[in-house]
């Protein structure tokens, strides 16, 4: 079996279960993002009463952190309500960040669990070699009254990284490479297990950025298998003991795709499809795009690792007139150990305005929102039209370092010239 | 659960993600009927005002692709849409289909098949689709046996209800 099957094993109480079985497994902790009032409604609506365990589920506030309206106010004070009548252990309000960096940060992530949030980007788990879904307000709502949820097992495909990345190329870059061959909906309904040498050799933050963007893909869930930088993280952290799974040698992947990572370069996912992907280099060749915004953040994009990328490239440089650099940290605590390393003091000095933890504008919501006709690089997730406010306006999705080197010069940039 | 159903249709292309089914902006909305008024808003704002009621939705692949909003499913039903036909969808997408009761029913190379107004109708039992202007057939998928039960209940909140003993 593969390590995603003997999860999904365990929590159904089974000894083996096999691709296309539908199993009722226990969920080992539930989150329910400030998008999903729909959650209570139909907790109610079904009869609910308290949620079935008080350690194991939790609201986080990203979305609409701090809110923008009476309206997102509103829903907030009732989820807020729902949380204290119910006792949640585990609470995270607008002073703390995105669900997929403050959950691994409280230790409530951990090998070997299931954890399913109402956001797809739960995927991101699997970095921690926990099986990571997303669902909808009334399943989640389902998990809250019974602790399970039905699953389909998934073909498990696998998705081989060889080799060293080259300089300027970023955790980001080798997705968005993936992506453009395994296309948008490339594993509708599959798990990903990342693997090969990149892979064991990658730090927590890099798993995360790879992970995360497998739904892109359509994958229901993502799997690394944990190295040492991933048990020292949850060890450190978690809140209860954990048992790391291990694929059985010999498991037959359904498919299996290898990419020679010391081969890529800077890649950008080009408007307004995530699988629109091309190299920097060859849309450079076709031409100046100008840029009207940058945007550094997101469950994708924001982390420490992230922001230091940026800031290594904006130090002691200002970005072009008339551009702007929206910077958000993915949590307090990465927002807080970028002001220890000086990271977002030289990101302010370089014209860039720094929001408070959250998701921002990645979805559309507030904090950097674009007009019609403006054109933004963005380190986050997805370009879709109409993503980040206008559907008339253009995304490009690409590194850190690329977003950074793009706006210095108002236009998009490749990185390793200030590497 | 109506297995054979007759309706006019609206086709949309591939990739189809759930921001254009229900733009961010909208995301704090929690009144169904509101929330129906912008359905597909991202694709043409036009689809709503003008939506027949107990319309069909047609798609090519990957339909609702993007985020886990439950949005997507509430203003598709809220809009009229009594099913969503597709060469494929997207995993969370369905999954929060069923639960409410909209019927994603995979009928592949449907969206080269039909035009805006144009009828359609659907046969799950007989296991396809029927272009009534042209007579023309297409196979579709079955439900798996876990959809249809939930959607024979009339979707998720039922089922629970039941099991809670609050019927």
């Amino acid at each position: 079996m593969h390590a995603i099957e003997k999860i999904l094993a365990k929590n159904s109480g089974r000894a083996e279960v096999k691709t296309g079985e539908i199993v009722t497994a226990k969920v080992d902790f539930a989150e329910i993002n400030d998008l999903y009032l729909q959650t209570v409604y139909s907790f109610y609506e079904m009869g609910g009463e308290k949620v079935w365990d008080r350690e194991r589920c939790a609201f986080v506030f990203d979305h609409y952190a701090p809110c923008p309206d009476v309206k997102s106010a509103s829903n907030h004070k009732a989820m807020r309500e729902f949380a204290q009548k119910n006792g949640l252990r585990f609470h995270f309000d607008t002073n703390c960040g995105v669900c997929h960096q403050v959950m691994p940060e409280a230790g409530v992530v951990y090998p070997g669990m299931i954890l399913v949030a109402t956001d797809s980007h739960t995927t991101t788990h699997g970095a921690f070699g926990a099986m990571g879904t997303g669902c909808g307000a009334t399943d989640m709502a389902t998990i809250l009254m019974t602790g399970e949820m039905w699953f389909r097992v998934p073909e498990i495909i696998e998705v081989r990284l060889e080799g060293e990345a080259p300089k300027g190329v970023y955790p980001k870059d080798v997705i968005l490479a993936v992506l453009g061959k395994l296309r948008a909906d490339g594993a509708v309904y599959k798990g990903i297990d990342f693997t090969g040498s990149y892979v064991e050799n990658l730090n927590v933050a890099g798993r995360m950025v790879i992970c995360n963007m497998a739904v892109e893909m359509g994958a229901k869930t993502a799997y690394m298998q944990p190295n040492r930088d991933v048990i020292d993280y949850v060890t450190a952290r978690a809140v209860r003991p954990f048992e790391i799974q291990y694929t059985d040698p010999g498991y037959r992947y359904a498919e299996s795709h290898v990419f020679d990572v010391s081969a890529l370069e800077p890649e950008l996912a080009c408007p307004h499809s995530v699988e629109n992907v091309h190299t920097l280099q060859s849309v450079i060749a076709q031409g100046d795009v100008k840029l009207d915004q940058g945007y550094i953040g997101s469950c994708t994009g924001g982390r420490t690792e992230d922001i230091a990328a940026a800031a290594q490239i904006l130090k002691g440089r200002h970005i072009a007139p008339y551009t702007r650099l929206i910077v958000v940290p993915a949590s307090n605590a990465v927002m807080q150990e970028c002001i220890r390393l000086g990271h977002i003091q030289a990101l302010m000095d370089a014209g860039a305005t720094i929001n408070a933890p959250g998701c921002a504008a990645c979805l559309g919501v507030h904090a950097g929102i674009l007009a019609p006709g403006e054109v933004c690089i963005t380190s986050t997730n997805r370009n879709f039209p109409g993503r980040m406010g206008s559907k008339e306006a253009s995304l490009y999705l690409a590194s850190p370092a690329t977003v950074a080197a793009s706006i210095l010069n108002g236009k998009i940039t490749d990185p390793r010239a200030y590497l | 659960m109506e297995t054979k159903l007759t309706g006019k249709v609206i086709v949309v292309g591939d990739n189809v993600d759930t921001d254009q089914i229900y733009p961010g902006a909208y995301l704090a909305l929690t009144d169904p009927e509101e929330i129906g008024r912008h359905c597909l808003e991202g694709v043409s704002p036009q689809i709503a005002p003008d939506f027949p009621q107990g319309g069909i939705v047609v798609a090519g692949r990957n339909f609702g692709c993007g985020s886990s909003r439950e949005h997507a499913p509430i203003a598709l039903l809220a809009m009229g849409a009594k099913a969503v036909l597709a060469d494929s969808f997207a995993r969370i997408f369905y999954r929060n289909a069923v639960n409410l009761g909209l019927l994603p029913i995979v009928c592949p190379g449907i969206c080269k098949k039909v035009h805006d107004g144009e009828a359609v109708t659907l046969d799950l039992d007989a296991g396809h689709v029927t272009v009534c202007a042209t007579g023309e057939t297409l196979p579709c998928d079955q439900l798996g046996e876990q959809q249809r039960m939930i959607l024979e209940a009339g979707g998720i909140k039922p089922l629970m209800r039941a099991r809670f003993g609050k019927q």
